[in-house]
């Protein structure tokens, strides 16, 4: 099938059109898996999962069964979930610790590194066969970014470090929350479908201008809890306060807006209650004096919802959201959603920002409830696509001046470089 | 004086206490339900792997106090609430109702359940798992103190979101 570019990305007359297709489509999502998932650096897990050697969790990442794991030495290897002999998952177990991995099906057994350590009745084996060659397979490459560790497919892909770009500065943002610099995912993963495909959530992720319609109940609920929720007061605004599109380069964006909602660290909103207000002054000092009132304002009193392309987004927004996706059909996907925190976080500190993840986030949070419906509601109505082709996703298009979160212009960034990796003619 | 103070609960009327809540949940009459709760009650549903987990540190799916549980009711009776409008229909079947435990007027109560929900037109969802209940002896009847429903699938999966009291 030759390339073709499914935007229409009209500069003159200021309109952007996205063929509905590429969200309906087996065939696209075919080629999506070796376009997209099998050349972009892929999210696999964080290094705070894994506290001492030995540790592994067993996961999913771009349809792959992997085991993240750290060997005896501490080092941390992403591996395929594959006995080499027959092919059997060796790894049955969701996470644990383990010295070894031994396949059930005729005990061939590999070393948390990886290595084959055991093959049952050897000596049938001409002398040709070599153990060492016959590992657990890995992806080609895997590199990590402040504890951020990814995987990519590609053996000629540009270092990690690269490919994150100025994305890297928003990460950097997020982990400025901690001390000493050291985030931890939380124990208790979210893990749910939604019936839509995969792209929905880049966009439902960092669009800001469906908030007032889709989360009215959201709203209303901050408004009871004592949050003032103020009508815009500028032009193209749709929340109480002004945020930002911001582009990062390779296809990955961000919200950047200051903030009303409330933060974990360290903005006080009623919700939290007055007890808390000491310690989360106490909070917002230790930020002034390690990073300065300019910087301590950027981490405590802005949110911002980040998208590395082209799967993980994290949402630094009522509390931290580590979020991934994958394809299961064109029009199915399964979300994996953890909680991250500053690892030296206090146990009410803690207790408080896992509570306002839920005032928002996740399968029974006041939100992403809706997000869900809202998606599931744009792949039932894109039944219609053939005859009905074309998503319109102008907004904000025409503006000389900055990128609102509200208008359309980082939906589009990512819809650029997803045409662009399929192979649209430039 | 232990045994004046001593609450005698029978199996049948915990039954009738959960069967009458779940009729009251199925058929959405909310504000009655809330009725049936304590003025300290708790709403949890912990994440699919961490069963046990406490709420305090680990990231849960609902851990709901009774000012939250108002709210969540405000939320999902507006028809703003779009993952519950139109409503989901549920119907839940409880069974092996256990008395694990009195300590003065607390019960501790275990039984299974499997909820069935039909949204629009799309195939069931079926929830099954545990309920956690602590009652609390009130007269004739009882409230509910705590209650913690525990999915026995090992991931949301298919069954989605949690956008209805379960």
């Amino acid at each position: 099938m030759s390339a073709r570019s499914y935007i229409i990305d009209d500069r003159e007359k200021k309109t952007f059109l996205l063929d509905r297709e590429v969200l309906v489509s087996d065939e696209i999502l075919r080629r999506e898996m070796s376009q997209i998932f099998g050349r972009c650096w892929i999210y696999v897990g964080h290094a705070s999962e894994l506290g001492k050697p030995g540790e592994f969790r067993s996961r999913k990442v771009a349809g792959r069964p992997v085991i993240f794991v750290r060997d005896q030495k501490g080092e941390y290897h992403c591996l395929f979930n594959t006995c080499r002999h027959r092919g059997a998952i060796v790894c049955t177990q969701r996470e644990g610790n383990a010295r070894r991995f031994m396949c059930i099906y005729h005990g061939w057994t590999y070393g948390n590194d990886g290595s084959l350590i055991r093959v049952p009745g050897d000596d049938a084996y001409a002398e040709a066969f070599d153990k060492i060659e016959y590992g657990l397979k890995r992806p080609a490459r895997f590199e990590e970014y402040r504890g951020f560790w990814f995987m990519c497919l590609d053996q000629d892909a540009v270092p990690l470090h690269d490919y994150l770009g100025r994305a890297k500065d928003y990460i950097d943002l997020v982990i400025d929350q901690s001390p000493s610099g050291q985030m931890e995912i939380i124990a208790g993963v979210q893990e749910y479908d939604v019936a839509a495909n995969w792209k929905l959530m880049v966009e439902n992720s960092v669009d800001d201008y469906h908030l007032p319609s889709t989360h009215s109940t959201w709203l209303n609920f901050m408004a009871n809890s004592g949050v003032k929720i103020e009508p815009p007061k500028e032009e193209g605004l749709v929340l109480p306060t002004r945020g930002l599109a911001v582009e990062l380069g390779n296809g990955h964006f961000t919200t950047d807006n200051i903030n009303f909602r409330g933060r974990p660290v360290a903005k006080w909103i009623p919700l939290y209650g007055e007890a808390a207000k000491a310690e989360m002054d106490e909070i917002r000092r230790e930020l002034v004096a390690r990073l300065g009132e300019a910087r301590a304002r950027r981490v405590a009193d802005t949110n911002r919802n980040l998208v590395i392309f082209p799967n993980l987004v994290i949402n630094d927004g009522s509390s931290v959201t580590v979020r991934t996706f994958y394809p299961e059909g064109a029009g199915k996907m399964h979300v994996t959603a953890w909680a991250l925190g500053p690892v030296e976080e206090s146990e009410s500190a803690r207790a408080r920002r896992l509570d306002a993840f839920l005032t928002f986030y996740g399968p029974g949070g006041f939100a992403t409830p809706d997000d869900v419906e809202a998606l599931e509601l744009v792949q039932q109505g894109l039944a219609n696509w053939h005859e009905d082709r074309w998503s319109e996703m102008s907004r904000g298009m025409g503006k000389e001046t900055e990128q609102l979160n509200s208008d359309e212009h980082h939906l589009r960034i990512f819809w650029r470089r997803w045409n662009e990796l399929m192979g649209a003619p430039a | 004086m232990t045994i004046a103070t001593r609450t005698v609960v029978t199996r049948q009327e915990v039954e009738d206490f959960l069967y009458h809540e779940a009729a009251l949940l199925d058929d959405w009459k909310l504000d009655e339900w809330q009725a049936l709760l304590t003025d300290d009650a708790a709403y949890y549903v912990p994440p699919n792997d961490q069963l046990e987990g406490d709420h305090r540190n680990t990231l849960f799916l609902v851990a709901d106090d009774r000012e939250r549980i108002r709210q969540r009711v405000i939320r999902i009776n507006d028809p703003n609430c779009h993952a519950e409008y139109p409503k989901s229909r549920t119907r839940r079947m409880i069974s092996n109702v256990r008395i694990l435990g009195v300590e003065d007027d607390l019960i501790t109560v275990a039984a299974n359940f499997v909820c069935y929900r039909f949204r629009r037109y799309e195939r069931v969802r079926e929830y099954v798992g545990g309920y956690r209940y602590v009652l609390k002896r009130a007269g004739d009847s009882f409230r509910i103190k705590e209650r913690r429903v525990l999915i026995d699938a090992h991931e949301l999966g298919s069954l989605g979101s949690v956008s209805f009291i379960l």
